[in-house]
């Protein structure tokens, strides 16, 4: 339980950390193309301690535990080797279905709003769930959201400030960001969607409780569109299934590219 | 005594005398270094880009921070650049211009793909190192924003080269196929590597003008030389084999002696013929292109920003 | 300083002034482009201070920077050479006064 429940944590971090990768070389202007990397280094960063943390506890499995955990063929030949496993391992060998990040953070880049948008969603989802995690029972989980908090609020604080800029910009700028909150709006449910995993964490003390985080969000969110002069959506359908495996198509892409080298050249050094 | 501009600026240099923005120059000084200055600007943005395509790609965690972390460098390194140049007179969006509508050149090695992970090894051993012999002297030329950027970028090149021959290692200790990635790139950026010196003195216009302006210290051939006999030692230690049938230590010159360089290929590359020419401009374009609106909304936003102060200001 | 460096479509140009360590002055570090004050002191902190340089950052838009003209160095330089009152070593004190 435990172990799903950092997996979810470390594929979040991976995937966007990927994704805001993916501007490297490619930003609107040379600041903001490096202001975007450190964040997304941020990410990369709190994934690996994650996945660290994650192979730790999956190590720890009895085998029999340990042989039903992944549908990946490639991590099961490696259990039943008896190897234990790493960050690597953990990162570049599961499959889609084995994965646990929300479907917000997995949405492709399009263009500089859509980017901002999915930032701003996430960027203000993590900073009020990494101020609850701080008082998390696992001191390694508690310890990592103290780190996170920081680089969430700067963050949070870029983004904010993008939202703000676009939508108070000019007309084109606007209507961009109006389209990528619209697009984006029912990929957000999910952030508080109280799943077993998380129900059972809440209960232990260890995981953070979303639903008390949901209202501070809406409030966030709300302030800062406001004086983006951007109208909040008000759909309320919304889309899941990220945090238990079932994802959109664009996950595929993105594990067919970050997996190539480990599938292509299975267990070496690199 | 009073001295003419130029002979107050000649003494300046030949006192090894720092120029300032502010100080008087010759125009051809101006021009030369905004040329140079710009074209390595030009380069750290472009050469994001055949790096940049592996960040999706690498093969560990670890990899992948590091190569993200160095591309990022890269960018921050034309940032400077573009900086040094700007104190000279003209705006980044002007060099941009060039930049994009191919009037200015960067250094051709961009234009060559990168077609397996092992020429992340490959460009952080061997393109960094060269970029490193061609700057280390830079650090003291005789523009001070120039200077001063390339102190900062020297800075923090020196890890560039490290990871790259991490990499290098790696693999060269690795699994058959690893060392057979390791020699094919190689093979590969062996040869545009030893282009980035540039052409031969005797076809260099420049040298001895520049040599004088300190904006070059050594000429194009000693810094090759230079580059082959360090290399080649590091070469031994990964135990690949350098893809020049003609290099041979030469006991009495105390340097190697090496084959011909294509220079032919070296010309192509350069006038735009090279594997990757348009495709790494087109994407440079692209990404400028497409950021006009987001910058362009940045200042509008900014504009009414200011207004709206204003305003407040004198309502009270 | 120059005839087109007042491009209206590009951001302004910022200087970028970086105290290093808690105790010391802060030092020019380069400059950068930014939409506002705001923007420019975060791209400050995202440029110059990726490597853990800085402490507290200051910026300010180029064009607000008066620089002195290298050619008059000497009447703005000059007069203060003989002001030698500003300088301590100027006073003679007996030994007896210690820690002035």
């Amino acid at each position: 339980m435990k172990l799903d429940y950092i997996l979810h944590l470390a594929d979040d971090a991976l995937i966007m950390g990927h994704r805001l990768g993916e501007w490297c070389g490619h930003g609107p202007i040379l600041e903001q193309d490096i202001a975007l990397t450190n964040t997304s280094l941020d990410h990369l960063g709190r994934a690996r301690s994650l996945f660290q943390y994650a192979a730790e506890q999956f190590n720890s499995l009895t085998p029999e535990l340990k042989s039903v955990q992944f549908s990946s063929v490639a991590l099961q030949a490696l259990v039943s080797e008896g190897k234990p496993l790493d960050e690597d391992d953990l990162a570049f060998l599961r499959d889609g279905w084995d994965f646990r990040n929300h479907l917000l953070v997995e949405q492709p880049n399009n263009d500089w709003a859509y980017t901002v948008a999915r930032s701003f969603y996430y960027d203000a989802f993590n900073y009020l769930f990494f101020t609850e995690l701080m008082n998390s029972t696992d001191t390694t989980l508690a310890s990592i959201a103290e780190k996170s908090l920081k680089e969430v609020t700067y963050h949070l604080r870029w983004s904010s400030e993008w939202v703000v800029r676009l939508g108070d910009g000019t007309d084109e700028s606007h209507e961009r960001m109006q389209q990528a909150i619209n697009e984006l709006w029912m990929y957000t449910g999910e952030l508080f969607d109280m799943t077993e995993t998380d129900k059972a964490m809440q209960a232990e003390g260890i995981g953070a409780d979303l639903s008390k985080i949901k209202s501070l969000w809406i409030d966030r969110v709300a302030q800062v569109m406001e004086e983006a002069t951007i109208t909040i959506p008000q759909g309320k359908w919304m889309q899941k299934g990220g945090k238990s495996g079932r994802h959109t198509e664009h996950l595929g892409y993105i594990l067919a590219e970050m997996q190539f080298m480990q599938r292509a050249y299975p267990g070496m050094e690199w | 005594m009073v001295q003419s501009f130029q002979e107050h600026f000649d003494s300046l240099i030949d006192r090894e005398v720092t120029i300032e923005p502010k100080d008087w120059m010759p125009e051809d000084y101006r021009k030369t270094l905004i040329r140079q200055i710009s074209q390595h600007a030009h380069s750290e943005v472009i050469g994001m880009l055949p790096e940049g395509n592996w960040i999706s790609r690498a093969p560990t965690l670890r990899r992948k921070a590091v190569l993200l972390a160095k591309v990022q460098d890269e960018a921050g390194h034309g940032l400077y650049l573009y900086s040094a140049a700007e104190t000279l007179g003209v705006s980044r969006d002007t060099l941009y211009d060039q930049l994009h509508s191919g009037k200015a050149k960067y250094s051709s090695i961009f234009n060559y793909p990168t077609l397996t992970w092992a020429d992340m090894g490959a460009i952080g051993w061997l393109v960094d190192g060269a970029a490193i012999m061609n700057q280390v002297p830079l650090c003291r030329t005789s523009y001070g924003p120039y200077a001063r950027a390339m102190v900062r970028v020297c800075k923090e090149e020196s890890f560039h080269q490290r990871q790259g021959f991490e990499i290098m290692l790696t693999l060269s200790k690795g699994t058959g196929v690893q060392k057979k990635l390791a020699q094919d790139a190689f093979n590969r950026w062996w040869w545009p590597s030893l282009m980035m010196f540039g052409p031969p003195d005797a076809e260099s216009p420049h040298t001895e003008q520049s040599v004088r302006w300190r904006i070059k210290r050594m000429t194009n051939d000693e810094l090759r030389q230079k580059f082959i006999d360090v290399t080649v030692e590091q070469a031994k230690v990964l135990g690949l084999y350098v893809p020049d049938k003609d290099l041979k230590w030469n006991e009495e010159r105390g340097h190697y002696d090496f084959g011909t360089i294509n220079w032919d290929e070296f010309r192509e590359v350069v006038k735009g013929n090279g594997p990757c020419n348009r495709q790494r401009l087109e994407t440079r374009k692209k990404a400028w292109d497409e950021g006009q609106w987001v910058r362009d909304a940045a200042m509008a936003h900014a504009a009414k920003r200011k207004a709206r102060k204003q305003e407040a200001a004198n309502a009270a | 300083m120059s005839q087109d460096i007042n491009n209206k479509n590009e951001w302004p140009l910022w200087e970028v002034f970086i105290r290093s360590k808690a105790g010391l002055d802060h030092k020019h570090a380069g400059s950068l482009h930014a939409a506002d004050a705001d923007m420019a002191l975060e791209n400050a902190r995202d440029v110059y201070t990726r490597r853990m340089e800085g402490v507290s950052i200051w910026v300010v838009e180029s064009r607000h920077i008066r620089a002195s003209d290298p050619g008059q160095s000497e009447s703005l330089y000059e007069p203060a050479n003989d002001k030698i009152y500003r300088h301590p070593t100027f006073y003679n004190l007996p030994d007896e006064v210690k820690y002035m």
